[in-house]
């Protein structure tokens, strides 16, 4: 609901501000929320709370009002005037998107006024927009495509464009198409207003305006956290994730290559909205039949190396605890963040590099399974780790920038070939005719086995942290989890609040499990320590976070953050199906807690394949010397400008 | 300077007020007295949209929100518009007087008044008047004796975009952003600069506020139409033998204005600015008010020897150039008018894409989200309307 007296969300530095005063505005007048109003749209009475746009009051009785440049999760801008409706008694047409319900007026939504207008705003727009759909990304889930379907455009009367300017293919993440690009601002106001990181704005005036990076720089040469979110608020073609798919295939197709493929749990729990199934169904074990089908030698978890990082990043966590606690080291950082999600390490490396000691250094559940499959599991299978093509399906356009970053072959190859958004992979299926919801179901392929819980609920905010907290509390404790909290499940850390503050106090120790003996003598120094965690989603979230502890707020006196670049964590990934909100988010949560609650093994230390992994391979252990070598990474100082 | 101001200055009403004349007699009222003289005045916005100014304050007066602001608007950008420009050169109190009363009768406690970027050479001028009002306690703390009526002034430079002119992107500029307009409601008046309520005021208004307090409700009203009290300034330009600011009361003819500036033998004479329309010879007994043909003072006129096809093509290429680039009519509307009147030039429009283009500025007119882009258009069609023969360069029949 939009209230009438609230400032937009505003987009420049406060420093750029004409500002007398700065005081915040005042609480909204008592008694103004909740009250009703009735409002008649297309001959329809309804009530609806006072200041209800046109928009969301006509879709509350089932009428549509097509829209382009609105989307639920980003602030009104109200300019790609296809929303326009008539309100009885005004001059002109208004906006539905954009128009607060405030008195009781009378409204036509598709008079022939209205309609006109809207057949002109799409002849104009299609007038500037290269529209080769048979060759453009977004074919079949275009919102301007389906308008001009449904408003039966029949010919480009205001003309067409016909000549392309280049294609900003520069990013491993992101691809900018602006003869795509009409101009809603969708991507500026997602880059500013929602993730607070700002590499878009919008230049110039009149029909030259355009969406441009700082000087109109390529998008790897700008402080791009690659999340992906703009593409996925894209209503058209103009944004996408730079394909590997074809890559993929041709890998496939050589018979001298060993394909394999890992899926992180956040595309299992959105795969099927691209089969046409509501969000939020699961087809984890349909996929693994489709994948194999498909060609790849094996499918893995990565729910295995979620494990892994959630041991080697607790592990850290324990050992920076204990150094600062109990040998009284003050060079240690704390709160140590978490560095799975690559949107977020590349957004702290540009914008936060001062707090780069706090990123841990385990690497991310992908990478660390890259560094894994050409070392470890080659060796196992007799494999040429030369001749292995590691493939990752992931929710994630970061992950594409991540798997190719210098410092990312510890295995002595790319650890990582190709990371796979999960529409790419979707279309892959399609190509290949595999109906995944209707495949027969399979497991996940040894050495590296079935997951434990802990690593698939990695997909939703604050499911690190969970995971992270139950390893921690059982080995410190030496008590089972669900003697702790019900079902073992910390509910506290959950939620789809952007920021989230949890405190936990460690009643009693026990002794220390045998994979950490070389690390700590014993837990006494922990006994009545209340470990104090946070969580945030979003950019924007975390900016708050950081700038809190920057200033040595509440936050700075956390152990652990988990951070995640994305607005409801991995499942809201900027390479998931199109479209997204926070109903689809919410959906696609509860998938995974529910197939969590379905699985026997639910802490990180107990899946039997990271027990084996450290009795064969990482022998040193946890932290250890070879888990440094393959698991953990370093950081770059990026900062905001790059030459 | 213009040095063709045929009535000099001093012939104006504003050269007969004397600066703080009209703020003391308003500051001696209470504020809903101030406001209902303001509506009893009838006056009405000079800045072209004609909102009555009482009613508008009253508005704000009744947010209970605060800080207020009261802005003036000195952006000035209609092209044929310069009598701003006058006001604050010669009479700058007048227009602080208004400010003043405004910020009184709303609750403000700060003005702002936004300059065009072209008139930066009276920035230091107007910065000077600030000064010494503040000086002379005209603004500051508890002014004139008024316990809690603290007020003073900020002059802010616009930065060249005639689309600032409207009032929520003047806003959105003051505030540091890109000139766009805001969608409304919210209107200024509810969530305006810094999202509190304000009020914009063109220069004239303001300035005719301190007049009316001045001279009084019954002297102001009884000038101009029912509708359209008071004088009116009005910016003459163009074909006619002497150009200049003038003060005329609201409902003269367009013949009569014409006779004033020696202009008698127009073709046609643009009202408005380059957003008003083309009032064509044939129309000339019309009266210049807002319940006939509205304007903000822009009087541009047209010789016989006129071409109506390139003052059209020289309107829409304005457009195309100030259009702030949000929305879709406007931004990609007014670049496909003016290139249908280059085709027109060319013989290549045929009459069915004459028709299309004109449903198209139909639609510009009403779904475009601010004034420019609902006005841009105007000229056009109505250069269409009487001039079609012309435009089409068809021979008129016999
Ligand atoms: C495109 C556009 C340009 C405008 N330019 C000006 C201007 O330069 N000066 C002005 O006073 N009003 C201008 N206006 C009108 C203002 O939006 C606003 O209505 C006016 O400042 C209100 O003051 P008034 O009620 O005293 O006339 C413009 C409106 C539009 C749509
Ligand atoms: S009508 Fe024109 S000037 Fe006004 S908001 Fe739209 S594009 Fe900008």
């Amino acid at each position: 609901m939009s209230d009438k007296t609230t400032l937009p969300k505003r987009r420049a530095p406060l420093s750029q501000l004409l500002q007398p005063d700065l005081e915040p505005a005042p609480p909204v007048v008592e008694g103004t929320i909740g009250a009703k109003i009735t409002v008649t749209i297309d001959g329809i009475e309804t009530k609806v709370p006072l200041g209800t746009t046109i928009l969301e009051a006509a879709k509350s009785i089932g009428v549509k009002i097509p829209t382009l440049c609105y989307h639920p999760d980003l602030e009104i801008a109200g300019i790609c005037r296809i929303c326009v409706v008539e309100v009885e008694g005004q001059r002109t047409l208004q906006a539905a998107c954009a128009y607060p319900i405030t008195d009781p007026i009378r409204i036509n939504t598709y008079s022939r006024a209205v309609r006109l207008a809207r057949r002109n705003v799409l002849d104009l727009i299609l007038s500037e927009h290269c529209g080769d759909c048979y060759s453009c990304m977004k074919n079949g889930n275009c919102e301007l495509q389906s308008l001009a379907e449904e408003y039966g455009v029949d010919e480009f009367r205001f003309g067409h464009l016909e000549v392309p300017v280049p294609v900003d293919d520069s990013s491993y993440s992101v691809v900018r198409d602006m003869n795509k690009c009409i101009r809603c601002r969708r991507c500026v106001r997602t880059c500013i207003d929602l993730q607070e990181v700002g590499v878009y704005e919008a230049v110039n005036r009149s029909n030259r305006v355009s969406i441009e990076t700082f000087l109109d720089k390529p998008l790897l040469t700008v402080p791009c956290i690659n999340c992906g979110q703009c593409i996925n608020r894209c209503p058209t073609g103009a944004l996408y994730a730079k394909p590997a798919l074809h890559a993929v295939w041709k890998a496939i197709d050589d018979p001298a290559k060993h394909v394999i493929i890992q899926t992180a749990p956040s595309p299992r729990a959105a795969m099927g909205e691209m089969f046409g199934l509501e969000p939020g169904t699961t087809v984890t074990y349909q996929m693994n039949t489709a994948l194999k089908r498909m060609g790849f030698e094996h499918v893995f978890d990565t729910n295995f190396t979620a494990d892994l990082t959630i041991i080697e990043e607790g592990t850290e966590l324990i050992l920076r605890l204990y150094k600062a606690l109990v040998q009284g080291d003050t060079s240690v950082a704390l709160p140590q963040f978490t560095s799975c999600s690559p949107g977020w390490v590349k957004y702290a490396e540009h914008f936060w590099p001062e707090f780069i000691p706090n990123l841990s250094t385990a690497k991310s559940p992908q990478q660390m399974f890259g560094a894994l499959i050409k070392t470890y599991y080659a060796e196992k299978m007799g494999l040429d780790p030369a001749s292995v093509v590691s493939v990752a399906l992931m929710p994630c356009s970061a992950k594409k920038f991540e798997c190719n970053r210098p410092e990312m072959n510890d295995s002595g190859y790319k650890d990582v070939d190709f990371g796979l958004t999960t529409r790419e992979l979707g279309s892959m299926f399609r190509q290949a005719g595999l109906h995944v919801p209707t495949m027969p179901k399979s497991d996940f392929d040894d050495p590296f086995g079935g997951a434990t819980g802990s690593g698939l609920i990695f997909g939703a905010t604050g499911g690190v942290m969970e995971s992270a907290l139950r390893t921690v509390l059982e080995l410190v404790t030496g008590r089972k989890l669900e003697t702790i909290y019900e079902h073992g499940d910390i509910i506290p850390v959950r939620g789809f609040e952007g920021v989230r503050y949890a405190e936990l106090t460690i009643d009693e120790v026990g002794p220390v499990p045998s994979i950490l003996a070389h690390l700590v003598p014993d837990w006494e120094w922990l006994r009545g320590a209340t470990l104090k965690v946070a969580i945030a989603h979003g950019t924007a979230n975390a900016r708050k976070v950081m700038e809190d502890i920057k200033a040595g707020g509440h936050f700075s006196k956390c152990h652990f953050v988990e951070f995640m670049a994305c607005p409801g964590g991995c499942l809201g990934g900027g390479g998931q199906p199109i479209p997204t909100s926070k109903e689809i988010r919410s959906a696609r949560a509860r998938a995974i807690y529910g197939e969590e609650k379905t699985l026997d093994v639910r802490k990180s230390f107990e899946n039997p394949a990271v027990v084996r992994i450290y009795e064969e391979f990482l022998t040193d252990g946890p932290c250890g010397h070879k888990s440094h070598e393959l698991l953990h990474t370093g950081y770059i100082d990026r900062g905001k400008f790059i030459e | 300077m213009s040095t063709s101001i045929k009535s000099s200055t001093n012939e104006l009403t504003f050269a007969s007020v004397p600066a703080a004349d009209g703020l003391n007699k308003a500051l001696a009222l209470s504020r809903v007295d101030i406001i209902d003289a303001i509506h009893e005045s009838k006056l009405k916005g000079r800045g072209g949209a004609g909102f009555p100014t009482g009613t508008k304050w009253n508005l704000a007066a009744a947010e209970t929100r605060t800080p207020k602001y009261m802005i003036c608007n000195a952006d000035e950008g209609e092209p044929g518009t310069f009598k701003d420009r006058v006001i604050l050169t010669e009479f700058p109190d007048l227009v602080f007087d208004g400010m003043t009363i405004g910020a009184r009768a709303i609750g403000a406690s700060l003005g702002l008044l936004y300059l065009r970027a072209e008139y930066g050479y009276l920035h230091e001028h107007l910065e000077n008047v600030v000064a010494r009002r503040r000086k002379t306690g005209l603004l500051g703390r508890d002014i004139a004796g008024i316990e809690g009526f603290n007020y003073d002034v900020l002059i802010a430079m616009g930065a060249g975009a005639y689309v600032c002119g409207e009032e929520t992107a003047l806003i959105e500029s003051l505030e540091g952003f890109r000139g766009e307009p805001r969608n409304r409601p919210p209107f200024p008046v509810v969530s305006g600069f810094l999202g509190r309520p304000s009020v914009i005021n063109n220069v004239e208004t303001l300035a005719w506020v301190a007049c009316i307090f001045s001279k009084g409700v019954e002297w102001f009203r009884s000038y101009g139409t029912g509708a359209s009290a008071g004088h009116k300034l009005f910016s003459i330009s163009g074909d006619c033998e002497h150009p200049g600011v003038y003060e005329f009361p609201f409902g003269i003819t367009v013949a009569k204005l014409l006779k004033e500036v020696g202009g008698e033998d127009a073709k046609a004479v643009q009202v408005g600015g380059a957003s008003g329309r083309c009032v064509p010879r044939s129309e000339f007994e019309r009266r210049l008010a807002f319940e006939d043909v509205p304007t903000g003072g822009s009087i541009v006129v047209f010789g016989p020897d006129r071409d109506m096809r390139a003052i059209a093509h020289n309107i829409l290429d304005f457009f195309v150039d100030e259009s702030c680039g949000q929305c879709t009519p406007c931004r990609l509307g007014n670049p496909k008018l003016l290139q249908g009147v280059e085709m027109l030039q060319e013989g290549t429009c045929s009459l069915q894409y004459l028709n299309d283009l004109k449903g198209l500025a139909r639609t510009m007119q009403v779904a475009s989200k601010c004034g420019l882009g609902q006005t841009s258009s105007v000229a056009f069609m109505s250069i269409l309307e009487h001039f079609e023969n012309e435009v089409l360069g068809r021979k008129p029949l016999l």
